[in-house]
């Protein structure tokens, strides 16, 4: 570039300014800002939606019998009760059932993935993990009640599965259905953690078990607990396992009542909201205050595990 | 003939010696620690085992039980609550296609738009971009039933009021995923070395130009390995439709913004629930068709990822 001598005979450094003013590419950013920001949009309406009709809902049926009261009898007819307790119960009852069985077994399979195996089984196990977590619901589903309740039925003679349906043969199937994402969320801290502080326990004489448990696990410990709670919160939302396999009753007991049926929150607002119900209806209602509980529940659990996993990313990069 | 002490055999000897001085000093690793390592072993095959034989046994028993049903009319012909022997997914799997063709239309621009404007515009510092990335995080953990109620409330009714119809659940299905192609999107988009822009824009190239022609193309095969993995979730999911009017059992095929519509996963767990074996036979049959398609577009996204992934 060369300098230009203006009229007045001074020399002036050449302008640094865009030659046009691009308005096409101040579009492009704008267009590009309300897709990033119709995110924001979808939460705001999802919370809109749950709250108008959930106000509307306790115009009818006060706080406190919802939130403590032990009967769930919603609907028509004189004896409606809308005691939320059984149906949360239920839910986390499947939900500890299914951590119980998702923890140890992904747990494991990140050590598994992340310390032990060499380069060739990880490609072998990373794509059976990755499989399994593109199975539909539905059809894990109709594995837990068609396969996997007569096989515990026979497995576990002592145990009463008489019924169709059981609480604990759906909490495992949620289990394993969250198992590969316990086991990528987890294998992914401990790949975090950096390589010499492996190096420097094997060099003190560590063997792997104890480089795995004691160096490794209490270096990648918030994304582990992360792990596990992205694991609660999707166990807590999962709605198609249990609406086929863990039955319709609700009832306020202990998960250690294996071959027990339950009613889950999810399970209730995919049973009673199917397309057709009337609107304005105190029915229709129920969905959305369930849904609000549903929705606050596992909004709580996610931002403590986004928070926990940004912790490792900030603590080790 | 002097006795030679060649290196080599000295190098033998002096490792000999300090392998000998270090076993004597710190002696050999007490015998607890060699079993508890090999139960942890155990007990790690046996978690990828228990992983593995979940897997197989779901799709044989699914091919065992459905495979009486697994016909050319189970994909043609009409659902019945009557004749289950002939009735088939039809209309279900219409619906689907529909429904997927949208999620595709709908995700991909709004998708990969909302990642570059994360990864290449926003300035992490401004509240805004913080609330939109913590906003994402979040949305992707919503359970999907969330997003039927989201679709009943504001898109079937209320202030969208499309009603009932394909349209809607397509775009349910579209905000459900949205999150996940966000995120697998902005991962290509950070893959592409920051070299690559810096020569764009040295030589000139607008913003823009530098996007669309340097960085987007190197990140594409990561992009659609996302929006395929997304849209195969999409494809399985059955419980925000049952909010948004996917009905069982709807003999009609369906128009975009016009009546009664169903949805493959939807039509697998009505009739899975029919108390007559045919019934189930036809749900398994079903699951198979579902498990084919999703593995082959599975398969087909990992294949992408790993013979167009660069190093850079």
């Amino acid at each position: 570039m060369t300098t230009r001598v203006n009229e007045a005979g001074d020399v002036s450094r050449p302008s640094l300014k865009a030659s046009s003013p691009r308005y096409g590419e101040k579009l492009i950013k704008a267009f590009l800002f309300v897709c990033a920001g119709l995110s924001v949009l979808v939460t705001t309406a999802i919370v809109i939606s749950l709250l108008v009709p959930t106000v509307d809902f306790f115009t009818e049926v006060s706080i406190t019998e919802f939130l403590f009261g032990t009967e769930w009898r919603p609907g028509r007819g004189t004896q409606t009760s809308y005691g939320v307790l059984p149906i949360v119960v239920g839910t986390l009852n499947i939900t500890l059932i299914a951590l119980v069985v998702a923890i140890p077994v992904g747990l494991l399979s990140a050590f598994y993935l992340s310390e032990y195996a060499n380069p060739r089984l990880r490609k072998i196990v990373k794509p059976v993990l990755e499989v399994l977590a593109g199975i539909p619901t539905v059809a894990i589903g109709l594995f837990a009640l068609y396969f996997l309740k007569p096989f515990f039925a026979d497995l576990l003679p002592w145990v009463d599965l008489d019924g169709l349906f059981s609480q604990g043969v759906a909490g495992i199937a949620v289990g394993l259905m969250i198992v590969p994402l316990v086991a990528s969320v987890a294998e992914d801290a401990m790949r975090a953690v950096p390589p010499g502080l492996r190096e420097g326990a094997y060099a003190l004489g560590a063997t792997k078990l104890r480089v795995s448990l004691k160096v490794v696990f209490p270096a990648a410990i918030s994304g582990i607990v992360a792990a596990c709670v992205l694991a609660a919160s999707r166990a807590i939302g999962e709605t198609m396992v249990v609406l086929i396999a863990a039955g319709a009753s609700p009832k306020l007991i202990g998960p250690w009542e294996f071959g027990e049926s339950v009613l889950t929150m999810t399970a209730y607002i995919g049973r009673t909201a199917t397309g057709d119900i009337a609107t304005g209806t105190i029915t229709y209602k129920t969905i959305f205050a369930v849904g609000a509980l549903l929705f606050v529940m596992t909004l709580i659990m996610n931002l403590i595990s986004i928070r926990l996993v940004r912790r490792f990313r900030e603590v080790y990069e | 003939m002097v006795d030679q002490d060649t290196p080599p055999r000295r190098a033998r000897l002096a490792s000999t010696g300090a392998r000998a001085a270090v076993e004597t000093v710190f002696g050999e690793q007490p015998r607890g620690d060699k079993v508890s390592g090999l139960v942890f072993r155990s007990l790690m095959m046996l978690a990828l085992a228990m992983a593995l034989v979940m897997l197989v046994s779901l799709i044989i028993y699914s091919a065992w039980r459905g495979w009486g049903r697994l016909d050319l009319d189970m994909i043609t012909e009409k659902p019945s609550r009557i004749r289950p022997e002939r009735a088939g997914y039809g209309p279900a799997l219409l619906g689907s296609l529909y429904m997927i063709l949208g999620v595709i239309v709908l995700v991909v621009p709004i998708g990969v738009g909302a990642a570059v404007y994360l990864e290449e515009y926003a300035k992490r510092d401004r509240w805004y971009n913080r609330l939109i990335e913590l906003n994402i995080q979040n949305l992707a953990g919503v359970p999907s039933i969330v997003f039927g109620i989201l679709g009943l409330a504001f898109i079937a009714r209320g202030p969208i009021g499309l009603g009932l119809v394909v349209a809607t659940g397509s775009i349910t299905l579209t905000l459900l995923v949205l999150p996940t192609v966000i995120i697998a999107a902005r991962e290509a988009i950070r893959a592409v070395p920051p070299s690559i822009r810096e020569g764009s824009l040295a030589l000139g190239a607008t913003q823009w130009q530098t996007i669309s022609r340097q960085v987007l193309p190197a990140a594409a095969p990561g992009i659609l390995t996302g929006v395929i993995l997304a849209v195969a979730r999409a494809m399985g999911e059955a419980a925000p439709l049952l909010l948004v009017g996917a009905a069982g059992f709807t003999p009609f095929l369906p128009l975009l913004f016009d009546g009664q519509y169903s949805a493959l996963p939807v039509q697998i767990y009505r009739n899975a629930v029919e108390p007559r074996e045919e019934f189930q036979t036809l749900a398994f049959a079903g699951v198979i068709l579902m498990l084919v398609v999703l593995l082959a577009m599975n398969s087909f996204a990992v294949w992408l990822r790993n013979r167009y992934e660069r190093r850079w």
